[in-house]
């Protein structure tokens, strides 16, 4: 049997995410896929081009109104769910955009939703995590249901190029609502490498202490071209803006190298870190629980460590 | 009357090591211990705030589960909520049937916000708060950090991945909350005594004409993959050297 599978593209309004080429890779797994990518944009053509070129892509639809302009669930998952009858599965990325919308879409389909699938089994069957991580589930959605998911990321390798597929705009005819109002956004990043896509990531915990400590952390990171992440505590402490976060209510990563200094390792950190290929802790405190998942770990002073490292590395 | 419905759930306190039933069937909570989910503790608090703010008059708390719950629900009045509402139900249910329920309660208790976490944290579904705006076809604001009420709207700070994103949206509304809204109270003795007299209502899912509609079937319960022991090495120059001759430096 043939499924139509439908992604909500995630973009800026000119680029589209990598999060979406994952949603186009673990679609691709559910057996006879044919899939669709709809962008809701003000302006979509660049964004459905760069969708179009994604390999496994057969068609992108484009949905343009100026509410668009910034991704607001209210307005979008009327005009998705109006549009997903002849689809067996609606898809989107376990990032905050299709966490805050795909619940959305499910309630409108009367369906029920599988969040952050990290394998298919099957085109009803579907592993995810729970408890953090600490639990992984198999779930059968009931036979003739539509299946409503957000893809867990980290467990994809993005699509590559390659697509040729026809772009056609859709009208869904339903106005979207007005009682949600964009106010503004503000990004602390410079032009550092992405955390969710650098393949080298520098966390920092409470042990820096300060704002001005996670400086060293920001010099390092440039040296060695990684991203720099942080723990709860050393958000909530305000060393590092909210967006650092890696975690259980951060953001879940898989970087080739991650470095975790000054770092306990509550299970609730490593949940973002478990696909990560090698993770190094620094830490002064031996039986800190970061060192059980630490493929090398190093005790000792990270005020020592850090700058020996900046200094051996040139 | 200008009322707020926060929304809780008991789960497995966050500092316990969960472990998995030997025949993969479940998760272990013989003997567990269990609490109020940290996010519906941090929307409650809120709740409590715009209630001393004079913003609202009645803080509400509902919870959909076993009799069990009512342990939390008491917890929610000795931190300061005026009633609570248990809607019983022995199996566990789908976000979208709790939404349901929610929906429903809505309908009774007319709120002009409704506060939930952003996810509960055992099952890390994160559905429920986006679902129940769907069915009441009311906004959202998911993931919120500030939460500003002024003139029948709200002003709410969002926790997105590219930083803080701010919407105004009319009430009523549904807000689910995230860590750094505020830090919740601690729970005092006279508060606890004073909570066993706070009005505690039962309620059925027939009686809110909701049914325990099951559309996911969990098949299999198992641990998380182990990583490989890691070695240690001594200081700076050994790392530097395991890193290279694993090609990351
Ligand atoms: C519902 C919920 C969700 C959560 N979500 C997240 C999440 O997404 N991400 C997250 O990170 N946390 C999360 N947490 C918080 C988590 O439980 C921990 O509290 C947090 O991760 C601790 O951060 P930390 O390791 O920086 O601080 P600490 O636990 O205080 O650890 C600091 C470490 O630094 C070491 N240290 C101190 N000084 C030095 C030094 N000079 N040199 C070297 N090492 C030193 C110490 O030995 C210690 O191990 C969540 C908690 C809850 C309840
Ligand atoms: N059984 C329940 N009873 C009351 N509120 C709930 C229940 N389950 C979930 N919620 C609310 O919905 C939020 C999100 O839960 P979930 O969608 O299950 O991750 C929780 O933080 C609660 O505020």
């Amino acid at each position: 049997m043939s499924h139509n599978i439908l992604i909500v593209a995630e973009h800026d309004g000119s680029t589209l995410s990598v999060a979406t080429a994952k949603c186009v890779a673990c679609a691709a797994t559910v057996p006879d896929a044919h899939i669709t990518i709809a962008v809701c944009a003000a302006d979509a053509s660049a964004v459905a081009a760069q969708a179009a070129a994604l390999a496994g892509v057969e068609r992108v639809l484009t949905l343009e109104h100026p509410l668009h302009a910034h991704p607001l669930a209210a307005a979008i998952a009327p005009q998705i769910a109006a549009l997903a009858g002849p689809y067996s599965h609606v898809f989107g990325p376990s990032s905050t955009f299709g966490k805050d919308l795909m619940p959305r879409i499910a309630a409108l389909l009367d369906t029920a939703q599988v969040s952050d699938i990290m394998a298919v089994e099957s085109a009803t069957r579907f592993r995810r995590p729970i408890y953090a991580g600490n639990a992984i589930i198999t779930v059968e959605v009931l036979e003739g249901a539509k299946v409503v998911g957000t893809v867990r990321t980290a467990s994809y390798q993005a699509a590559g190029a390659g697509g040729r597929a026809a772009i056609e705009s859709a009208d869904p005819g339903v106005e979207p609502p007005a009682h949600t109002r964009f106010v503004s956004v503000s990004t602390a990043g410079g032009d550092r490498p992405d955390l969710q896509t650098a393949a080298k990531v520098l966390s920092g915990g409470r042990a820096l202490g300060s704002a001005e400590s996670f400086q060293i952390l920001y010099r390092l990171a440039d040296k060695l071209g990684a991203a720099v992440g942080a723990s709860r505590a050393a958000v909530d402490a305000g060393y590092a803006p909210n967006e650092l976060q890696v975690g259980q209510t951060g953001k879940i990563i898989a970087p080739e190298l991650y470095i975790a200094i000054g770092i306990s390792g509550a299970i609730q950190h490593l949940t973002g870190i478990k696909d990560a290929r090698t993770i190094v802790a620094i830490n002064k405190d031996p039986e800190a629980p970061i060192f059980e998942v630490a493929d090398i770990g190093l005790v000792g002073d990270l005020f020592e460590i850090v700058p020996q490292i900046e200094q051996l590395i040139g | 009357m200008k009322r707020i419905l926060v929304g809780i759930k008991r789960v497995v306190d966050y500092n316990v090591r969960i472990r998995i039933k030997p025949d993969g069937s479940g998760v272990l909570t013989e003997g567990v211990k269990m609490s109020v989910n940290p996010f519906d503790e941090i929307a409650l608090e809120e709740a409590l705030r715009i209630k001393e703010r004079g913003a609202a008059e009645e803080v509400v708390v509902v919870t959909v589960g076993p009799a069990d719950c009512q342990a939390q629900l008491r917890t929610c009045l000795a931190m300061g909520a005026d009633r609570a509402l248990h809607v019983q139900s022995d199996t566990a249910l789908e976000p979208l049937v709790t939404a349901r329920v929610l929906r429903a309660l809505t309908e009774r208790e007319q709120p002009f916000l409704v506060l939930l976490g952003k996810q509960a944290i055992d099952d890390d579904n994160g559905q429920t708060g986006q679902m129940l705006a769907a069915l009441w076809d009311r906004p959202q604001a998911t993931f919120a950090s500030k939460l500003d009420i002024a003139d029948g709207k709200a002003q709410v700070t969002r926790e997105i991945d590219a930083g803080l994103e701010t919407l105004e949206v009319d009430l009523p509304a549904v807000v689910t909350v995230d860590l750094r809204l505020n830090e919740p109270r601690y729970v005092k003795l006279p508060d606890i005594m004073k909570a066993k007299k706070k009005p505690l209502e039962t309620l059925t899912l027939e009686s809110l004409g909701v049914v325990a509609r099951a559309q996911l079937k969990t098949l299999r319960f198992e641990p998380p993959a182990q990583r490989q022991k890691g070695v240690r090495v001594k200081d700076a120059a050994e790392l530097i050297a395991a890193l290279k001759q694993k090609g990351l430096l």
